[in-house]
């Protein structure tokens, strides 16, 4: 069950600001989307090996070679603010 | 300090790799203007995939194999999900269980002089997050300023067990892990941010504190330090140390406490589903094979095969540059004398300098030995020549010259000698009557002649020749 302790604490861990009236609604809704998944409870996986992942592939390598970047002024284009060629956040501690 | 129990958490960059862990960036960022070494995947910009870099691999598992550890069969790579300005995806690529290695050992000198192995939990390849410059101190910042050119580099994190007793333990654990690192020639650690050290740190029957991000190996000692006199003092308080993270500042010497909620370690890892299974175990056998001799064996030999001390083989071996410096002069040169010139006299020289063997020739220190075994040079002499290589330049050859530091020719001692003898008729009486302390005075005289050029104990024999044919 997922209360609104929870919400509250996802909200904050995805560093994602909700307001009051939204928090009984995503309770609703992350509720039903888990109910929605324990339907796989149902399935009985008794002899059945554990899947770690859905794609067959293994050792998928690059080779060591050093390529070309993006400029400064490419690589802040989208930065909502910058200073001396960095990115500016907000303090964060 | 046997209440003191601490153990390590080191971020080591595989900075001899050309480029990043998962694209094509460039590592030679440093010296470059912030964000000049980025591209979509090490920015986490949406549709960008990360490719595994083979040779960060192989690394890896060099590492672990020289730390004495297990390799997987098999090993992931997992998402660890944090919001933080450091990594602009909102998680940074790590491993989580399966690492690439586990369960090995390295062995350091104990406070105690006593050799012992410090277990290694794990070593497992993860992202370098970019760096963050803060405007003012961590707890007082206005706003922080992010560079994303060290973001992506292949990182290896290895953690050690609770095995370390001390400040000075843990240094002499770093130096030794350093020490391996570039003999496996996967590590630079001359350049800036290659290692840095996270410590957990408690005293028996107390809660731990972590110290993170300290760089700097004398960092490392500084920060234990301090945070082990605060826990005591509290203890002798009566106060109950609080389980947290904390962060040393450098300027100011002390760690400070960084009440982040993020303590909850609530990082929801899940498997990396952009990147595939990594199945090593086949790698293994070749790269084990192709390691190279690493410095306790290389220890063991020096002492074997050229007769060096224990204590010369270990100074001379703990870098490898020194390792191979000494080997080449060893290899032309008197193998004992090197050792001693090398370890006692020329390290201490480059350290007062604060320089490293690069700045040294090795063809120059074969010269040196040379002169010295020939007793063409004295002791003085070769030191004096040190000094003048490393401050000014030029060759042996040229500084003994100019300097006028050859020992006097055999014929000048020679000829001194004779002069001394015929003008110390005194002595030579004396020397007659049964006073072997008499020839003291001539060899004085001879030595001023010569302007202490001659070998004092040459000159001896000299005289007591002379003076015994007249």
């Amino acid at each position: 069950m997922i209360t609104r302790e929870d919400v509250e604490h996802i909200s904050w861990l995805a560093s994602i600001k909700i307001e009051e009236q939204e928090k009984d609604e995503f309770v609703e809704q992350f509720n039903s989307i888990l109910d929605y998944f324990h339907q796989l409870d149902e399935v009985d996986t008794e002899n059945v090996e554990p899947t770690y992942r859905v794609v067959d592939l293994e050792n998928v390598f690059r080779d060591d070679v050093a390529c070309k970047s993006l400029s400064q002024e490419e690589s802040l284009r989208n930065a909502p603010r910058r200073e001396e060629g960095y990115f500016k956040s907000p303090r964060i501690v | 300090m046997e209440d003191v129990i601490i153990g390590l958490e080191i971020h080591v960059q595989l900075n001899r790799l050309q480029s990043k862990m998962f694209c094509g960036c460039s590592t030679a960022y440093h010296n470059s203007p912030p964000n000049s070494h980025t591209c979509p995947v090490c920015l986490g910009l949406p549709g960008s995939l990360p490719v595994i870099n083979r040779k960060a691999v192989e690394y890896g598992i060099k590492v672990g194999l020289a730390l004495n550890c297990r390799i997987e069969e098999e090993t992931l790579f997992y998402r660890k999900n944090y919001y933080y300005p450091d990594l602009p995806k909102g998680f940074q690529i790590s491993q989580y269980d399966f690492p690439l290695a586990t369960q090995g050992q390295i062995m350091i000198l104990g406070d105690d002089g006593i050799e012992r192995d410090i277990r290694i939990n794990r070593a497992h390849m993860e992202e370098d997050p970019g760096r963050l410059v803060h405007a003012g101190t961590i707890d007082r910042a206005k706003y922080t300023m992010v560079d994303y050119n060290r973001c992506g580099m292949a990182l290896l994190e290895i953690v050690t067990e609770p095995d370390l007793r001390s400040p000075k333990e843990a240094r002499a654990f770093l130096d030794k892990l350093k020490s391996i690192l570039e003999y496996l020639d996967v590590f630079d650690g001359s350049l800036e941010g290659a290692m840095r050290v996270d410590a957990n740190i408690s005293l028996k029957g107390g809660d731990r504190t972590e110290v993170k991000n300290i760089s700097g190996f004398k960092g490392v000692e500084k920060a234990l330090s301090y945070e082990i006199t605060r826990q005591r003092n509290l203890k002798r308080r009566n106060i109950k140390v609080v389980q947290e993270t904390r962060h040393f500042d450098e300027v100011r010497n002390i760690t400070v406490s960084i009440r982040s909620k993020v303590e909850a370690h609530d990082y929801r890892y899940f498997p990396e589903c952009d990147l595939a299974v990594m199945r090593i175990a086949p790698w293994v056998p070749a790269i084990r094979e192709a390691l190279p001799e690493l410095p306790d064996a290389k220890r063991q030999r020096f002492v074997s095969q050229y007769g060096l001390t224990d204590d010369h083989a270990k100074s001379l071996t703990s870098e490898i540059k020194v390792a191979n410096f000494y080997e080449f002069v060893a290899g032309q040169a008197s193998p004992k004398l090197a050792a001693v010139w090398i370890a006692d006299v020329l390290k201490g020289e480059l350290n007062y300098r604060d320089r490293g063997i690069d700045a040294f020739r090795a063809e120059h220190m074969v010269e040196i030995v040379d002169l010295l075994e020939k007793g063409r040079i004295t002791e003085d002499g070769a030191v004096a020549i040190i000094r003048e290589l490393l401050d000014k330049g030029g060759s042996p050859q040229e500084i003994v010259k100019s300097k006028g530091l050859g020992k006097a020719e055999d014929e000048t001692v020679r000829k001194a000698v004779k002069e001394a003898v015929a003008e110390s008729a005194a002595a030579v009486a004396d020397y007659k009557a049964g006073s072997e302390r008499a020839l003291n005075y001539i060899v004085g005289q001879v030595m001023k002649k010569t302007r202490g050029k001659a070998d004092a104990g040459e000159v001896h024999r000299l005289v007591k020749e002379e003076v015994d044919r007249a």
